[in-house]
């Protein structure tokens, strides 16, 4: 067939209407430099104390949240408030401590005593703020849900974002109490089983969020809102009868570098194996309940379901990293990459049960209430992995035992 | 060749084919996983190489029997978990077989050939009109391709022309990454199991040796030759100043000796501690001698910083005590009270001595140079108080029953009053009670035992007694009536001593039971009876104090009288004949060294990341495929002429919503761009997967 040139030469000037892929903004560049000579001041002001592991953490870090915040903006606003309000804690606790450490009971005269810490800055105030949010949210998700407020649901994300802070600010309190009751206790508070009940509650809000803003749609936030309203709620029953929150030493086998990165790989896991198996719920119940239909106050079932996929996906990655880390760090620490510890044991079950779903699902087709069954499951088997074995088998996962 | 020979080859190939099928089956898979997650179950709940009499108490002769034949007690190195195992390994492998050329010819080709009946049978399917001339169709195809990051590739064929484009060819690869990864870690894991030493064992080559022996007195066929095995984990505690040159692997319900090629000297061990007393960290500076060609390593290991030569692996995994020595006053308490023998002893070693006639052995189990135990501070805050240095050991009596000890060196402070502590564990397990012993002006212990000395001794008490007597009876007459009133305080005071206060008070009211008298007597009789009592205690208690030299008699003596009361009547369930009261140390530490090889790791390692990438790439990188196939259409069923019918299809290697908005995306852009009007939709397949064609 023949064409003439002429219709060829003024053809048709393609103006695409396709969501064109996220371009590299000015504003992101320059979040991602700043990130980067803020680490940069870090390293030079304590660089002699920082060995290779440490330098690369903290500009691995630097380039991650620069990442970050291309991906996700709205995570620049939650760096930046944390960043401005730890910093000042942090500021006020070295003057505090500006010759060496203070011990329990002046740290806790000088908390009782300083208005700011004692309601907002110190540890226990910063966590008790972030439990009390997000229990807030809860309720605020649920309502807004049934009476379909999208206001409503606005104000229950903002209470996550708060929430999420106030964990942060928590977290980079605690890390230096630890070193102002004795040099020798400081650590990164992911050390036990109280600190990390912390990261699981701000990881999994996070990555809700997260999804929240990428299906664009927050009613599902009551039910994850409520799994970590569980495990907060465990948190304060573990605080308030087995002072848990006390900051002790670390035993000698966590105190490595592997553990740091470690255990938040291992929290991406468990956060989103959370999130699955409450959407997993909110899939049957909607399921139950007739299905999809014309005004629904839920996502529809295939939403829902592929949420899920995402999230057991996201989780297993970074479970999976998770073990070869721990597989790494035993090896320095016990001799062997592999020692069939429960703990070990039990995170290659969860992994296994979660590469059979993913399985099922690719290669089987297998879909809706079934796979939804299993995320519910899923989170059964990893909720042992993560607190039973601590509970009730015994290891040399010493630390965190009830 | 026959019929029959082909007929039986058939039949062969069928059988290894139908294998091969069941081998790579998805529900084979599925089922491996899941065997294998439950397997792994059971040696966590049930803890693994304990002692064999662990389980025997623990579940009883039937069961143990039961669980030891289906080897639950080391269920990781059972063959049948192996087996799953070796399964899973031989699954992922036939399926890699089996998939992965289709996938990388898959990833190369772009399906020129498809139909057009067939890419109207898509789930993702469209087709509309364009006026446009094919070229412009084609090349706005092409650019819109390009524009979303697709490769691809046109064909002429008879009247129509098929533009086929694909991406994210590297989710397959990541397919076979995430497989193979998963091989490579199995085959490195089975490398470093204990696989192999237990067929060497199974075989004969290898005993395992059950006793406790020094290593010098393991016979030869439990020992391993260095490089016997290509992996192993063994340990070995050395004391300090001390050498080894061997490894313990333990097997069964016993061990082997690996030997190794080097000799490692212990030159030092050493603890930090938190001011809490537990250990900060602990580290062995070692000095490695190879014996071959005689090279010398030094270095200092801790948790956490292994030390690595040759292939073998050396880290700091424990610590315990290495036979610190012991100096300690065997005081008596029955018998000859009071008096007390010089002994040394050593942690790890008994020592027996005889006890009127009875043999008793002190078995030395362990020393703890802190002893630091929370307290309320003074402003109710935590405080960490160190009780110093104790050792606690069992006394075993001739019967073989033991009663384990831990006692303290020094007198520890508790609100201003000092006490030699000495914990009791009466039963293995069970709770630990102290006993107080009161430390005199000078920190020690001679007062009190002095004083129980006197307690002890009856002609002592009946002397005291009779004096007393003596004082309160003036001018009465009788010396019968007053030796026989002595001697049954004398025996009051013997039961009080010998049993307690509440014995004591029993006596005195059976004897005032005998003769009857109305009660307010019998109670003034009986307040007496315990004030005569206390009398004579004090008084002892006074000459033991001017034997011990003191003058002036404080209330600090009165309140120790009161503390040393309150041991007394305990003593007698003590239930050890003699109190040991360790005085001085040499602490002797052992280093608990995990002395490993693992020519497997490298391999678990690289699998490792071949895992970790493979399932990125399967997650994140989608393998989509689109066609445009652009039909010169005549006249269509309107009547009227149109140029040319676009049939637009595509697939997912995963069925998700995503595509379903790319694909509408890309169409309606397409439409757009080819100024089409839609035309009929194909027939929709809701039960057409997207990834069959
Ligand atoms: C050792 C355990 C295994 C692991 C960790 C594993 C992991 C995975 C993962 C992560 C995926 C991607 C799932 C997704 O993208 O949603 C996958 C896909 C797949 N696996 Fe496995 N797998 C294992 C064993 C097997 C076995 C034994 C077979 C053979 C029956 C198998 C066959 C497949 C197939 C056919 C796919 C789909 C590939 C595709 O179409 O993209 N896997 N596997």
């Amino acid at each position: 067939m023949s064409v003439p040139n002429e219709q060829m030469v003024n053809g048709y000037r393609p103006t695409s209407n396709l969501p064109s892929p996220r371009r590299v903004g000015l504003i992101d560049v320059l979040w991602a430099v700043a990130m980067l000579v803020i680490a940069g001041i870090g390293y030079t002001q304590y660089s002699e104390s920082l060995d290779v592991y440490s330098t690369g953490t903290l500009f691995g870090a630097a380039l991650g949240l620069g990442l970050l915040g291309w991906i996700w903006p709205a995570t620049r606003w939650l760096v930046g408030v944390v960043a401005i309000i730890s910093t000042y804690a942090i500021w006020q606790y070295n003057i505090l401590g500006a010759d060496g450490a203070v011990g329990r009971s002046a740290l806790a005269e000088f908390q009782e005593s300083t208005f700011l810490f004692k309601f907002l800055l110190s540890s226990q105030a910063a966590t008790m703020w972030m439990v009390a949010l997000f229990f807030i949210a809860i309720p605020t998700y649920f309502i807004s849900t049934l009476a379909r407020s999208e206001y409503g649901l606005k104000v229950g994300s903002a209470l996550v974002w708060a929430a999420s802070a106030m964990g942060f600010i928590g977290f980079f309190s605690r890390w230096r109490e630890g070193y102002l009751i004795n040099l020798d206790y400081g650590y990164i508070p992911v050390g036990n089983l109280y600190e990390v009940f912390i990261v699981f509650a701000v990881f999994t809000a996070l990555l809700y969020l997260y999804y929240e803003k990428r299906y664009n749609n927050r009613s599902l936030g009551g039910f994850v809102m409520l799994i970590i309203g569980v495990a907060l709620g465990f948190l304060l029953w573990y605080q308030f009868t087995r002072d848990a929150e006390v900051i002790e030493p670390l035993v000698p086998a966590l105190n490595s570098w592997w553990m740091k990165i470690h255990v938040p790989a291992n929290f991406v896991g468990y956060g989103t194996f959370a999130i699955a198996a409450m959407v997993g719920i909110a899939y049957l119940i909607k399921n139950k309940m007739g299905g999809d239909g014309p005004n629904d106050r839920l996502p529809s079932l295939a939403t829902m379901d592929d949420i899920q996929y995402k999230a057991i996906a996201l989780g297993f990655a970074f479970f999976t990293i998770a073990t070869i880390l721990g597989a790494m760090w035993a090896a320095e620490a016990w001799g062997g990459y592999w020692s069939w510890d429960p703990k070990e044991t039990w995170a290659l079950i969860v992994w296994l049960n979660y590469a059979a779903w993913l399985h099922m699902r690719l290669t089987k087709g297998w879909s809706g209430p079934v796979m939804a069954w299993w995320s519910i499951g899923g989170l059964f088997i990893t909720t042992f992995a993560f607190l039973g074995v601590n509970m009730f088998l015994s290891g040399l996962h010493s630390y965190g035992e009830l | 060749m026959t019929s029959q020979a082909k007929t039986a080859r058939k039949r062969r190939r069928s059988l290894s084919s139908r294998l091969y099928t069941w081998l790579t089956s998805m529900n084979l898979a599925i089922a491996l996983l899941s065997i294998l997650a439950i397997a792994s179950v059971i040696g966590t709940v049930l803890q693994q190489n304990q002692p064999v009499n662990d389980y025997l108490i623990e579940f009883g002769p039937f069961w143990f029997e039961v669980f030891n034949t289906m080897g639950l007690y080391d269920v990781y190195s059972m063959s049948w978990f192996v087996a799953i195992l070796l399964f899973l390994l031989a699954s992922t492998s036939a399926c890699l077989i089996r998939n992965t050329p289709g996938f990388l010819r898959d990833i190369r080709s772009f399906r020129l050939n498809a139909q057009d009946k067939s890419l109207r049978a898509f789930a993702h399917s469209r087709q509309y009109q364009s006026d446009l001339p094919a070229a412009t169709i084609v090349e706005r195809t092409q650019g819109l391709f390009k524009q979303l990051g697709y490769k691809a590739r046109v064909k002429e064929r008879e009247g129509e022309i098929l533009v086929a484009a694909r991406k994210g060819g590297m989710n397959r690869i990541g397919y076979v990454l995430t497989h193979l990864g998963m091989v490579v870690i199995l085959v490195g894991g089975l490398m470093d199991s204990k696989m192999y030493l237990k067929t060497l064992n199974t075989l004969g080559v290898v005993e395992v040796e059950t006793r406790d022996l020094p290593v010098s007195q393991v016979p030869e066929e439990s020992h391993l030759p260095p490089g016997a095995l290509a992996g192993f984990r063994g340990s070995v505690n050395i004391p300090e100043g001390k050498w080894g040159d061997v490894a313990f692997i333990g097997l069964k319900d016993g061990y082997v000796v690996q030997n190794l090629p080097f000799k490692i000297d212990v030159e030092d061990f050493h603890i930090e501690h938190y001011d809490t007393g537990m250990p900060k960290s602990f580290n062995s500076q070692l000095k490695l001698t190879d014996k071959e060609s005689g090279e010398v390593i030094e270095e200092t290991i801790r948790v956490n910083h292994p030390l690595r030569y040759k292939g073998y692996n050396i880290f700091q995994s424990s610590f315990g005590d290495g036979g610190t020595e012991l100096e300690f006053d065997a005081w008596q308490l029955f018998g000859k009270v009071g008096t007390k023998q010089e002994l040394e002893g050593k942690v790890n070693q008994e020592r027996t001595f005889d006890f009127s006639g009875e043999k008793h052995t002190l078995e030395f189990r362990d020393f703890t140079l802190f002893n630091v135990n929370p307290t309320e501070g003074p402003d109710g805050e935590r405080e960490n108080t160190n009780f110093g240095p104790s050792v606690t050991f069992r006394l075993r009596d001739a019967a073989g029953q033991a009663i384990e000890y831990e006692n303290y060196f020094q007198p520890v402070d508790f609100d201003g009053t000092k006490y030699f502590l000495s914990g009791v564990t009466a039963e293995v397990g069970g709770q630990q009670q102290f006993l107080f012993i009161p430390a005199d002006r000078n920190d020690s212990l001679e007062t009190f035992m002095a004083f129980y000395a006197t307690l002890k001794d009856r002609d002592e008490i009946t002397r005291i007694a009779v004096d007393l007597v003596g004082q309160t009876s003036q001018g009465q007459q009788g010396g019968a009536a007053q030796s026989a009133a002595a001697r049954s305080i004398a025996d009051m005071v013997e039961t009080f001593v010998e049993q307690g206060f509440s014995a004591l008070a029993e006596q005195v009211d059976r004897q005032l039971a005998e003769r009857d008298m109305p009660p307010e007597m019998a109670d003034q009789a009986q307040e007496s009876s315990f004030r005569v009592v206390q009398s004579v205690l004090m008084r002892a208690y006074m000459e033991t104090l001017q034997d011990q030299g003191v003058e002036e008699f404080g209330d600090r003596d009165e309140d120790f009288f009161e503390k040393a009361l309150d041991v007394v009547t305990v003593i007698p369930n003590y239930g050890s004949p003699i109190f040991v009261a360790p005085s001085s140390f040499n602490h002797i530490q052992s280093t608990g060294l995990e002395v490993t090889r693992a020519p497997g790791m490298f391999w678990v390692y690289l699998g490792s990341l071949m895992l970790t990438l493979g399932i990125f790439m399967l997650f994140y990188i989608h393998y989509r495929r689109l066609w445009v196939l652009i039909k010169p259409a005549g006249v269509n069923d309107d009547g009227d002429s149109a140029h040319h019918r676009v049939v637009v299809a595509g697939t997912d290697a995963r069925k998700n919503i995503d595509f379903d908005q790319a694909f509408a995306q890309f169409s309606d852009e397409l439409q757009r761009q080819t100024e089409s009007n839609n035309q009929k939709n194909p027939p929709s397949h809701p039960d057409n997967p997207g990834r069959s064609e």
